[in-house]
């Protein structure tokens, strides 16, 4: 066994914390499966109104106005005056211009009740996972990241936080919210079955603050990437609505009800695409600073080890979207998969790398 | 489908679109090349510097990273692809001669990159030479019809249209736009950071490739084991083990030299995670060149000691019991501390002791004598087993046993320090004739049968320290690559080119109408909001004018004319 594989490893392990931290996990999990329900109420509210299932007649011009920043002068003084210019927004050359859908809620009362009421309890789940995290951190005395376990609540925190950021700048992503809390669900429960791992169990972690970067921004950039592949799924069904459409087919009822209240397929992408994009070249940095902290441990900055390689291959991946997207002929749909591949790859670096392969990473085991 | 677009979109602005980028544009792959050789060549050069093409070789170089990564790799774990070989009888053969074994290093894993590498050359210097000339060049007039463009906003005013123009030059120019008044509109253009961001990205990946090709070549990388007190110096003999690139040459071995004085290593000593080490570290006096001064130094984990180019890095560590062993005449024969390889996060360790020459038997003949050593740091009789419970010196025994005869060193023969070959060896026997075997403690001797000496485990237990000295050209370079990709990145994505234009004419009835128009690479809404904050400023420096009647604003529905893209 090296030295590096066995460094400094935090003291005893606080057993009161540990527990508390595991009720907070069962009761965030808890209220985020009460958020759940709130979401499938708002959809179906949302489907049940006339405007939800008439959305893009009814809406159209609403959006329009809305995309529009109406006036964005703004005067000092206060002199009234009666004809401010106005920018007028139109779509490129080229792209189709059609309107964002309403949101879940359909335009309906009710269900943008049960939609606030979901977001509420998104926000208290999160305050309670939250705590969770920080009382296993406080257990084991050192990041929240040493197990897949860990790994794996500190990574779902991450993603509901970058959602709530997201809707507390007043982006327009509420629809995320059902796909989200569903994911959130389903890797909690795995990681209390499946992958729990008590808290005196430690493998160690290795003290270079170089590593803490290094894994805090790769949970980031997890997050992040998450969102945008969400956005990139539905992009993809409503995009083929939207070219059904347009051939003058008609789409399923269900998948009318609600692609419709959907953004636009316009509007998707080009979400997917500022999201992934933005967080690019942090993942650039994430990968260098692991190749740093490899150089201070290990003695060379790059072994090609399957985590290392796996982040390249996930960064090459990505780069290949972006360039992509700048390409002609790969815009849209084939760009879109792109993503979901480049996505694909960096779940099976956080997953698949520590449960079939072997590497130096490995203490990051299950 | 989307090149027709392009296409459309790009005729009906005209100039004013054009070169809002550098990217090369997209040819038809299918393109018959011109005949000739000459033909051939430019053909295939267009094909590999194209956008396609890079795309392409991108999304292979990732596929093909794929397999190193579950299949073992030579660079990575030698023992670990002896045993694929020894389980895949059929199939180690073909990953051989597809080099699935080495598959960073492998023909078609270096074809890849080089052919993006130079596909990315190819791109480089006609986009740079592009961009100095658009940076030479003014932005593109304005195109005829404003109202086109993605954002859009106009006024009447009582301004003059001079005046206004000469506001808007003014005002763009204050606002760091590149802008010029041509005809009856000021052009202006902003955000070309982006396409430098851009360059230097693609730059710098090629420094950090050639960084790290050349790191690869010139590399060297040995170890070394030395008990406290020990010394070393730079020089190929000096290691146990060494590896190097294909480039190196043993005189570029940076020369210095270092003494290991202490290793301290602490450790948990209670709760759950007791004997897990806390710290560890080595206390070294190094000198650099041939004569330097001594000067003191401690590594660390994590902080390995960087002399020149090279680095030296504390990898592993274990117990080093000196050893006595005397003759039957009580004639030290033998006096050292045996560094033992730990089995065990405790340490529990084991090694031998070989005594070369000096001895001789009772009976006046020169022998060797060869002891299988058995070490725990911390011995606990209540634990039940022999195995150390803790990593420090806390309770420490060593178990022996003795062997006489012929070691067999002398036979040419490479051998382990760390392993006693018995087959011309003869072990001792206690009274009852079973092997000679004995626990002892600091201080403790073993007496071999018939007066034949003795081996005493002094009080004295010295520590090991493994360290690792890596010699990588480069990385510097590569680290420098890395950082200015980064920040050409961020410049790349976050930053927006645009153009802003500003048209001013006297209508019909002698008003002045303003029109300003926005165009940007991507559809992003910081493109009207500046242009609305642009339009706002001006607004206040040539106010509006009452429209001739009182009919509806002047600006077009865009439902009443649907833009471009909806009509077919
Ligand atoms: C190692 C290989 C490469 C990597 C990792 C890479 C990565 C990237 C990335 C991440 C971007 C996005 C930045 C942006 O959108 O501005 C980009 C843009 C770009 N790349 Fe590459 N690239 C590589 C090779 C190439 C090659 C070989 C070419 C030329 C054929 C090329 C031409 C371009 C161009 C023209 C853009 C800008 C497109 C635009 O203006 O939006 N790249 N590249």
């Amino acid at each position: 066994m090296t030295l590096a594989a066995v460094t400094e490893l935090a003291a005893g392990t606080n057993e009161h914390l540990a527990s508390m931290s595991n009720t907070l996990i069962y009761s965030a999990m808890t209220v985020y499966t009460l958020a759940f329900l709130a979401y499938i109420a708002e959809w179906i509210f949302g489907s049940r109104s006339k405007v939800g299932r008439t959305a893009n007649a009814l809406t159209a011009d609403d959006a329009r106005t809305a995309s529009r920043p109406a006036v964005t002068v703004k005067k000092a003084g206060g002199t009234a005056v009666l004809e401010r210019p106005q920018v007028v927004v139109r779509a490129a050359a080229g792209s189709r211009d059609v309107p964002d859908g309403p949101g879940a809620h359909g335009g309906t009362v009710q269900g943008d009740l049960y939609g606030r009421i979901a977001v509420s309890l998104t926000v208290l789940a999160f305050v309670v996972h939250l705590a969770g995290v920080v009382a296993r951190a406080a257990s084991v005395r050192r990041a929240p990241w040493g197990n897949m376990y860990e790994f794996s609540i500190t990574f779902t925190a991450v993603a509901v936080g970058v959602y709530l950021v997201l809707l507390a700048l007043r982006k327009n992503v509420r629809w995320l919210g059902l796909f989200l809390t569903t994911t959130v669900l389903l890797l909690l429960g795995l990681a209390v079955t499946v992958l729990y791992t008590a808290s005196d169990q430690l493998v160690p972690a290795l003290h270079s603050y170089w590593l803490y970067i290094h894994v805090s921004t790769a949970i980031f950039c997890g997050a992040v990437f998450y969102v945008g592949a969400v956005a990139t799924i539905l992009y993809l069904f409503k995009d083929s609505y939207e070219n059904k459409l347009e051939a003058g087919l008609k789409p399923g009822s269900f998948a009318t009800s609600v692609l419709e209240r959907l953004p636009a397929s316009a509007t998707l992408d080009k979400f997917a695409y500022r999201v992934n994009a933005a967080v690019f070249p942090l993942w650039t940095f994430t990968i260098i600073a692991g190749a740093i902290w490899a150089g201070d441990a290990w003695g060379r900055y790059w072994n090609w080890d399957p985590k290392e390689t796996w982040s390249f291959i996930t960064w090459v991946a990505y780069a290949c979207y972006l360039h992509a997207r700048a390409t002609a002929g790969w815009k849209g749909r084939k760009a879109a998969y792109l993503a979901m591949i480049a996505f694909a790859c960096w779940l099976f670096n956080f997953y698949g790398v520590n449960i079939f392969v072997t590497g130096k990473h490995s203490y990051a085991g299950v | 489908m989307s090149k027709t677009e392009t296409d459309k979109g790009q005729e009906e602005l005209g100039a004013a679109g054009s070169q809002l980028s550098t990217a090369p544009r997209e040819e038809q792959l299918s393109g018959v090349p011109a005949m000739g050789v000459i033909g051939w060549i430019r053909w295939f050069w267009r094909q590999l510097t194209s956008m396609r093409v890079a795309l392409l070789l991108l999304l292979l170089l990732s596929l093909a990273a794929i397999p190193g990564s579950l299949i073992p790799q030579t660079g990575a774990d030698l023992n670990k692809v002896d045993d694929f070989r020894a389980a895949h009888k059929t199939l180690a053969p073909v990953y051989d001669k597809l080099g699935l074994f080495h598959v960073y290093s492998s023909v078609w894993f270096s074809a890849i990159y080089i052919l993006l590498f130079i596909s990315l050359i190819g791109c480089i210097v006609p986009r740079a030479w592009q961009f100095t000339g658009q940076l030479r060049g003014r932005p593109p007039g304005a195109p005829k019809r404003l109202d086109r463009l993605p954002a859009y906003t106009t006024w009447r005013t009582t301004a003059e249209p001079e005046e206004v123009r000469e506001a808007a030059l003014k005002l763009l120019k204050r606002r760091r736009f590149r802008a010029h008044a041509e005809g009856d509109a000021v052009a202006a253009e902003k955000g070309y950071l982006r396409e430098v961001g851009n360059l230097i990205f693609h730059i710098a990946l090629i420094v950090l490739l050639v960084a790290f090709a050349w790191g690869q070549m010139y590399k060297s990388d040995g170890t070394k084991l030395m008990v406290e007190g020990d010394g070393f110096s730079n020089a190929l003999p000096m290691y146990d083990d060494f590896k190097s690139g294909s480039m190196f040459q043993p005189d570029e071995l940076v020369p210095f030299s270092f003494d290991l004085k202490k290793f301290t290593g602490t450790y948990e000593t209670s709760g759950p995670n007791k004997g897990t080490p806390r710290t560890y570290q080595a206390k070294i006096e190094y000198s650099t060149g041939t004569d330097g001064t001594r000067k003191a130094k401690t590594i660390k984990v994590n902080q390995p000691l960087h002399i020149g180019a090279s680095k030296v890095y504390l990898v592993s560590h274990g117990y080093a019991p000196v050893i006595t062993v005397r003759d039957g005449k009580g004639k030290v024969v033998y006096r050292d501390a045996v560094p033992l390889l730990p089995l065990d996060g405790n340490v529990t360790s084991n090694g031998v002791v070989k005594v070369m020459d000096g001895y001789t038997s009772p009976k006046g003949l020169k022998e060797q004598l060869g002891f299988q050593a058995f070490f725990v740091p911390t011995f606990d009789p209540k634990a039940g087993t022999m195995m150390s419970q803790f990593p420090a010196l806390v309770n420490p025994l060593l178990a022996v046993n003795a062997y006489h005869g012929d070691l067999g060193v002398d036979a040419g023969i490479p051998q382990s320090v760390y392993q006693l070959d018995t087959t011309h060896m003869k072990a001792f026997k206690d009274d009852k004739g079973q092997l000679l075997k004995k626990l002892l403690r600091p201080g403790d001797s073993m007496q071999l049968p018939n007066g034949a000496g003795s081996i005493t485990f002094d009080k004295e237990i010295k520590q090991w320290a493994g360290f690792e000295i890596v010699q990588e050209p480069g990385s510097g370079w590569a680290l420098g690559g890395a950082i200015a990709a980064i920040f050409g990145l961020a410049g790349s994505l976050f930053i927006q080119r645009r153009r802003v234009w500003v048209r001013t004419v006297r209508g019909a009835d002698g008003v002045t109408v303003v029109e300003m128009a926005g165009l940007g690479r991507s559809e992003s809404a910081k493109l009207p909001e500046e242009l609305g904050d642009l339009a706002g400023i001006l607004y206040d420096q040539a106010p509006g004018a009452p429209d001739p009647d009182d009919d509806s604003s002047p600006i077009p529905d865009p439902h009443v004319v649907p833009a471009e893209g909806a009509e077919k």
